[in-house]
């Protein structure tokens, strides 16, 4: 029974990794500008197909890791100085509707640059290789995201609290008005956030696209949304709400993709029944479920102001 | 030490300031008293850069600070304790105070001066590791003030900070910006409570819907007939 739950168990904790790296920018964004970043996702395809092309340039790994970074940071950076900035004291609609432009905009370019094309993610050497963990054969980047996830997250947590960037960081999530008193450039700290979600979205990229091997321009989409309801999931504006979250999600959607072989092992069915098929719909029937029973998610916001 | 000159205002084409001027001079306590609405909380607001005037100058210690961004005018040495108080809720005691010297880099002197905050305000010490929001609100507004102290500012602007407050806590703000005084710092004051912000105060305007309508010194202000009637309650 273990044999057979492990490998999706695995998975499940792999993936769910990789949907917490995005997640963390969907969150950060919305704790401080109140913005569902919709282009988020496709930050995380485009820093997909940049590997692929930087790659295809001959460029090395250890050159075209950090660049792929970098990129990805410029990138976000671009992005909210040239459609989320200038809508500042515009109605919160406005800078929505400007994001799933933003969005649109990036997976028409890499369609355009691709022709539609399905693109061969270059091979990540140490991380693709395969490994063996109590029987389960698996590539070492489904034991890697997960340690790599929690340390990056620990990293961040450490920043945002003990840090004066980081006390900024959430002044102005709180006030914008009262963080210009005090001096803090707003500005600067939007775009510290934004750069701190593309790279850890970049960084997801790589260990996603290892497992999963094409980038096409829509790859973005459903992790992207998947990683957002994690969010939601946790409490959106909650760091570690958005892990949990994205690591149950993840959990839970590889069970269920097992699901069927899982029961004919056990011996409690004797065909396929083609559960697999629900494991999206289970993450989507998730949020609405949480939308109706606690909005504020797992760690949603306690609010401690006193009028 | 501030000058401000025929200082006007709008708000979607409706005039808040309708050409304002005064002075405040080197360790004086000045206060703006008017109804609501007369334009006192903008005005503080334009001193700080957070609305942009259409017109008129802002003059601070010799330079033109009217076109400066707010980072920058508290980096000239004006702090505003806002109105409400505004205290970082989901930030400890500590980095509040901390995060008033943002612009500060002396780190030895910033921790000076939150032991100095903590002596003045004992209770603030006591709650240092609290997160603001579970404050009173009369320690929220100590602790407004001496976040704004915390950026060593020249002036110092207060909008209506015993708003809200128990009786016995107003009296306790009106001695800390009596100290403040004291120790020469120049304070401009915004106060509903007309009577105590005069009795404190060595210039007090009256605005009236945009336009200052008489200036006098605190004592000549608390005897105005007008000024009895229109803000003082009739004795």
């Amino acid at each position: 029974m273990f044999q057979t739950v492990l490998p999706y168990l695995l998975s499940g904790i792999s993936v769910g990794g990789q949907y917490a790296l995005i997640a963390i920018g969907y969150t950060m964004v919305y704790g401080i500008l109140r913005l569902i970043n919709f282009a988020h996702g496709d930050v995380f395809m485009v820093a997909g197909i940049l590997m692929v092309y930087i790659s295809a340039a001959g460029v090395p790994l250890y050159v075209s890791i950090p660049l792929v970074l970098v990129a990805t940071a410029v990138i976000g950076f671009t992005i909210e100085r040239v459609a989320y900035k200038p809508l500042r004291e515009a109605p919160r609609m406005s800078i929505m509707i400007s994001a799933i432009g933003v969005s649109y905009t990036l997976q028409n370019l890499v369609l355009y640059f691709t022709g539609g094309l399905n693109q061969q993610y270059p091979t990540i050497p140490f991380i693709s290789d395969t490994v063996t963990i109590f029987g389960a054969t698996t590539k070492r980047v489904t034991v890697l995201t997960p340690v790599l996830t929690i340390v990056l997250v620990a990293v961040l947590v450490l920043l945002i609290n003990h840090t004066k960037i980081g006390m900024a960081m959430r002044a102005v999530s709180k006030d914008f008005e009262t963080s210009q008193l005090m001096g803090i450039k707003i500005n600067a700290v939007i775009s510290t956030t934004f750069v701190i979600g593309s790279v850890l979205a970049g960084v997801g990229s790589m260990l996603y696209f290892t497992n999963y091997t094409t980038v096409i321009q829509t790859s973005g989409a459903m992790p992207g949304l998947k990683a957002f309801v994690a969010a939601v999931f946790g409490g959106i504006g909650s760091i570690p709400g958005a892990v949990v979250g994205a690591f149950i999600i993840g959990i839970c959607e590889s069970l269920i993709k097992g699901l069927d072989i899982i029961l004919i092992k056990a011996g409690i069915t004797k065909s396929m029944l083609g559960l697999t098929t629900f494991s999206d719909a289970f993450t989507f029937a998730l949020l609405i479920i949480i939308l109706v029973v606690k909005p504020t998610g797992l760690f949603g916001e306690k609010t401690t102001d006193k009028v | 030490m501030l000058k401000v000159t025929d200082l006007k205002v709008s708000y979607g084409g409706i005039e808040a300031l309708k050409g304002i001027s005064f002075d405040v001079e080197q360790g004086q306590i000045v206060t703006l008293i008017g109804a609501n609405g007369a334009g006192k909380s903008t005005t503080l607001r334009a001193i700080s850069a957070l609305v942009h005037p259409v017109s008129g100058t802002i003059n601070f210690m010799g330079r033109d600070i009217t076109s400066f961004n707010p980072q920058r005018v508290v980096a000239e040495g004006i702090s505003l304790v806002p109105e409400g108080r505004r205290v970082f809720a989901n930030l400890t005691v500590k980095e509040n105070l901390k995060i008033g010297a943002y612009l500060r880099n002396d780190k030895e002197e910033i921790e000076e001066g939150i032991k100095d905050i903590y002596r003045r305000f004992p209770r603030l010490k006591e709650r240092e590791w609290q997160l603001a929001g579970t404050l009173s609100g009369g320690e929220q507004q100590m602790l407004a003030v001496g976040r704004a102290m915390m950026a060593k500012p020249k002036l110092m602007m207060m909008d209506e900070p015993s708003l809200g407050l128990a009786p016995l806590v107003v009296k306790e703000i009106f001695s800390i910006i009596r100290d403040l005084k004291s120790e020469g710092m120049t304070i401009l004051l915004i106060e509903q409570n007309a009577n105590a912000a005069l009795r404190c105060a060595d210039v007090g305007l009256v605005l009236e819907t945009g336009r200052i309508t008489l200036t006098g010194t605190g004592a000549e202000l608390l005897d105005n007939e007008q000024v009895k009637e229109a803000y003082l309650g009739a004795d």
